[in-house]
C-alpha cells in the first residue's frame, strides 16, 4: 500500500462517525469591507494612513508628475542603479538622469541585484484597510526576486483603479495561479525582546507613490 | 515521532524549573502581556470579528470532514501547476522523502523558513544525519539554532533570550556557521538584526534548495500561502532552484475565497497587525520566476489519529496564531520549553498528546498543564474549545488505568485540591509533596505551587473539574 492510500484510508476511517450528521451551510456573515468601498478619496486616504502606520514612506502625485517624482525619490536616496521589471511603462524613468537602469530580461541574478540600489515597480492592487500592496508578476512588477533583493523598493499605485477596500474585495481580482507577494510595510522583526526593528531581509525601505489622474 | 524532545522531563518538573528562572519569567510575562494587549486592539478594530471567527471554525470543520476529498483535489491542482506531491505517513517517512529530494539536487545545504511541521518531525536532525546542513533563517530560529537551544514560543521562539544573550550567541557562534558577526557588535536590536541580515544574505544568495512549511493550501487552485514578517520566507521561496514544502494535511482549505477569512483572522490574532509585512502565495512552479522545481510533502504523523477523536479533532483547526499562549497563566509561568514539544502552551497541551499519544510521562502530563480557566478558548480565532479537549484527554489518560504517570498526576492533584490552603503556601507544599512523591510528580500541583506570586488566576475551575471527575 502506498502512503497516499494509507493516509486517505486512515482519514476515511477516522471520519466514519460523520456520515449521518447533516452539514450546515458555511456561515459567511462577516462584512465584505470595513471601509466605504464606494468612496475612492476616503479609501485612498485610508490606504495612505495604513501604509504610513506600517512605516512605508508614502507620497502622492499626479500622472503627469510621476516621472519627475520618481527621479526625485531616487536622487534623494542617492540611487545610482535601478532594476527595471519587464513592462514598466516607458515614461516612468525618463526623468531619472544619472541613474543606470537595469532592464530585467530574465537574466538578472540575485547576486547582481544584491548590488543594485533600487527597484521601481507597479502593482496588481492595493488594499486600503490593511495597508497592503499586492504584486503578482504582471507587467511592470517583475519576477519576485526583483522586488526582494534590492534594499529600496519604490512602488507605484494608481488610484482609484488599483485601490480596493478590503481583503474580501481583493481576492476575486487576483489570479490564484500567479505567484503573489502581499507587502504591508517593509520587513520587520520583533524577535529581540519584542523591540520592533524595521528592515530585516526584504527591502529595508519601502516607498509608495500614490498616483491620481 | 521525532526524538527532538526525548529525554524531556514531564511538564511539572520542567515547569517547576522554569518558574524558578527569573529571567525567563520576566521575559515571558513582558512578551505575553504586550502581545495580548496589542492583539486585543487589533481584533477590536473589526466589528465582525465574531462572524469571521465562526466562519473560520466552520470552514475548517467542513474541510476536516471532507479531508480526503480536499487533499486529492489539492494534489491534482498542485500537480497541474507543475509541482510534485508526496505523502508521508509519519515523521520518518517525511524526513526520508526530503533527504532524498535534497540528495537528488547534489547539494549539502538547505535554507529553511520557520516551520513547525519540520520541527515536529525533527527534520534538521534527520538531514544532519544524512550529511545535509539546514540553516534556519527566521531571526528567532537563527538565535535558537546558533544557541543550540529549543524554541519556546510559536510566534517569538527566542523570547526566553534577552539582547545581551543574543549578542553573545551571535558573537560566539556566527563564525562557525558562516559569515562572522561584525566586530564590536553591540546588543542593540537593530544591530543584531543587521548582523543576521548579513550572515544570512550570503546563504540566501548561494542556496539551491529551500525547505518551508505553509500556513494554508488551497485545494481548488493548488496555491500555498506563507505568512511572515522578516522577508526570509520570500528569500527561501523565491531564490533557490528547488523548493520543498512540508505541510500537515490539516492545512488545506477548500477555496481561494476562504483565504478572505484566514488572512483576516491570522495576522490580527497572531502578530496583532492588520496584515503581516509579507505574504507569499504560489501554485506549483512559474517559468522564469522562482524555483523551477516544487515538491509538496503532505504530512500525517498522527493527524489522522487526532481526526478520529470526535472531541479532540477540533485541535486540527488550529492556525498556529499563538494567541492562546499569550493569555495562558500556566504558559506565562512555565514557559514554552516545559511542554516538551514544538507545540507549547494550551494548543500544545491538546495537540501533542493527540499526535504522539499519551504513553510517555511528558505527553501524559500535558493535559494537566492547565487551570481550565478558558481564556484560550476565548481568544482562539477558530474557536477551539481547548478546555473541553483537555478534560477529554485527562479522561483518556485516566483510562490508561494504572499508568504510573496518571496515578501520580491524580495523586498530586488530589493532594493539592484537598488542601486548598496549601495552594498559598507554595514553598511548604512543594516540600511536602516532594516527600510524598519523591520521584515523579506530574499534574498541575508542582507547576502551580512552585511559583511564588500565585495564584493570580483562580484555581477554581480545575478544582471543580477535579471534584466532578474524581468520583
Ligand atoms: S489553538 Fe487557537 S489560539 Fe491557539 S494557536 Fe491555535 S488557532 Fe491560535
Amino acid at each position: 500500500m502506498t502512503s497516499r492510500d494509507l493516509i486517505l484510508g486512515r482519514i476515511r476511517a477516522a471520519l466514519g462517525d460523520t456520515g449521518t450528521v447533516a452539514e450546515q451551510p458555511l456561515p459567511r456573515r462577516y462584512l465584505s469591507a470595513h471601509a466605504p468601498a464606494d468612496d475612492p478619496a476616503a479609501l485612498l486616504d485610508l490606504l495612505h494612513r495604513n501604509l504610513t502606520d506600517y512605516r512605508a514612506l508614502v507620497h502622492r502625485c499626479t500622472e503627469a508628475e510621476l516621472p519627475s517624482r520618481i527621479a526625485e525619490l531616487l536622487a534623494a536616496r542617492g540611487s545610482r542603479t535601478v532594476a527595471v521589471p519587464a513592462g514598466l511603462p516607458d515614461g516612468w524613468l525618463t526623468a531619472a538622469v544619472g541613474v543606470e537602469p537595469l532592464p530585467d530580461d530574465g537574466s538578472l541574478t540575485a547576486a547582481r541585484l544584491d548590488a543594485v540600489d533600487s527597484v521601481v515597480t507597479g502593482c496588481a492592487l492595493a488594499v486600503a484597510e490593511t495597508g497592503t500592496i499586492v504584486l503578482d508578476g504582471g507587467p511592470g512588477q517583475g519576477r519576485r526576486l526583483l522586488s526582494l533583493v534590492p534594499d529600496h523598493h519604490l512602488c507605484v499605485v494608481r488610484a482609484p483603479e488599483q485601490v480596493v477596500a478590503s481583503v474580501p474585495l481583493a481576492l476575486p481580482r487576483l489570479d490564484p495561479a500567479r505567484p503573489q507577494t502581499w507587502i504591508s510595510g517593509p520587513s520587520a522583526t520583533s524577535d529581540i525582546e519584542l523591540d520592533r526593528v524595521v528592515g530585516v531581509h526584504g527591502p529595508r525601505t519601502l516607498e509608495v507613490l500614490l498616483v491620481t489622474v | 515521532m521525532s526524538d527532538t524532545f526525548l529525554g524531556m522531563p514531564a511538564f511539572p518538573q520542567a515547569a517547576a524549573r522554569a518558574v524558578r528562572d527569573r529571567q525567563l519569567r520576566a521575559n515571558l510575562r513582558h512578551a505575553t502581556h504586550t502581545i495580548r494587549d496589542k492583539r486585543a486592539r487589533a481584533v477590536a478594530e473589526l466589528p465582525d470579528w465574531a462572524e469571521l471567527r465562526s466562519a473560520g471554525k466552520a470552514i475548517k470543520d467542513h474541510t476536516l470532514r471532507h479531508l480526503d476529498r480536499y487533499l486529492v483535489q489539492l494534489e491534482e491542482a498542485v500537480t497541474a501547476a507543475g509541482g510534485t506531491v508526496h505523502w508521508a505517513a509519519d515523521a520518518e517517512e517525511a524526513n526520508r522523502i526530503v533527504a532524498g529530494l535534497v540528495h537528488a539536487t547534489g547539494t549539502t545545504e538547505v535554507v529553511k523558513v520557520k516551520s513547525m511541521a519540520t520541527q515536529e518531525i525533527g527534520l534538521n536532525e534527520a538531514l544532519a544525519a544524512e550529511g545535509v546542513t539546514a540553516y534556519e533563517t527566521d531571526l528567532a530560529e537563527l538565535i535558537v539554532q546558533l544557541g543550540e537551544d529549543r524554541p519556546s514560543h510559536i510566534l517569538v521562539p527566542a523570547i526566553h533570550r534577552n539582547r545581551a544573550e543574543i549578542r553573545e550567541i551571535f558573537a560566539d557562534r556566527m563564525a562557525s556557521w558562516g559569515r562572522p558577526a561584525p566586530e564590536g557588535l553591540t546588543d542593540s536590536p537593530a544591530e543584531l538584526a543587521e548582523a543576521a541580515r548579513l550572515h544570512l544574505r550570503e546563504k540566501f544568495l548561494r542556496a539551491e534548495v529551500a525547505v518551508s512549511g505553509a500556513n494554508f493550501m488551497v485545494a481548488e487552485t493548488g496555491t500555498l500561502v506563507v505568512v511572515e514578517s522578516e522577508g526570509n520566507g520570500r528569500m527561501c521561496l523565491t531564490l533557490p532552484r528547488t523548493l520543498i514544502s512540508v505541510v500537515g494535511i490539516e492545512k488545506v482549505v477548500p477555496t481561494w475565497r476562504d483565504l478572505e477569512v484566514f488572512l483576516q483572522l491570522l495576522p490580527r490574532s497572531s502578530t496583532a497587525e492588520r496584515m503581516n509585512p509579507y505574504t507569499s502565495l504560489w501554485a506549483g512552479t512559474t517559468r522564469g520566476d522562482g524555483p523551477s522545481e516544487f515538491h509538496l510533502v503532505l504530512l500525517d504523523n498522527g493527524r489522522t489519529a487526532a481526526l478520529a477523536d470526535q472531541v479532540g479533532r477540533q485541535a486540527l483547526r488550529c492556525i498556529r496564531c499563538s494567541a492562546c499562549l499569550n493569555v495562558c497563566p500556566v504558559y506565562e509561568r512555565a514557559g514554552g520549553h516545559a511542554y516538551g514539544s514544538v507545540y507549547p502552551g494550551p494548543i500544545g497541551a491538546v495537540l501533542t498528546p493527540q499526535l504522539r499519544g499519551t504513553a510517555s510521562p511528558v505527553d501524559a502530563s500535558l493535559p494537566y498543564a492547565s487551570s481550565l480557566c478558558g481564556a484560550c478558548y476565548e481568544v482562539c480565532p477558530v474557536a477551539i474549545d481547548i478546555p473541553e479537549v483537555l478534560v477529554h484527554l485527562r479522561e483518556r489518560v485516566a483510562e490508561q488505568g494504572g499508568h504510573p504517570v496518571e496515578r501520580a498526576a491524580v495523586a498530586a492533584a488530589g493532594y493539592v485540591l484537598d488542601h486548598p490552603a496549601a495552594l498559598a503556601a507554595a514553598e511548604r507544599l512543594a516540600g511536602r509533596t516532594r516527600a510524598l512523591h519523591p520521584r515523579r510528580l506530574p499534574g498541575p500541583g508542582r507547576a502551580w505551587t512552585d511559583s511564588r506570586d500565585l495564584p493570580e488566576v483562580p484555581a477554581e475551575p480545575f478544582r471543580d473539574w477535579w471534584r466532578r471527575n474524581r468520583t
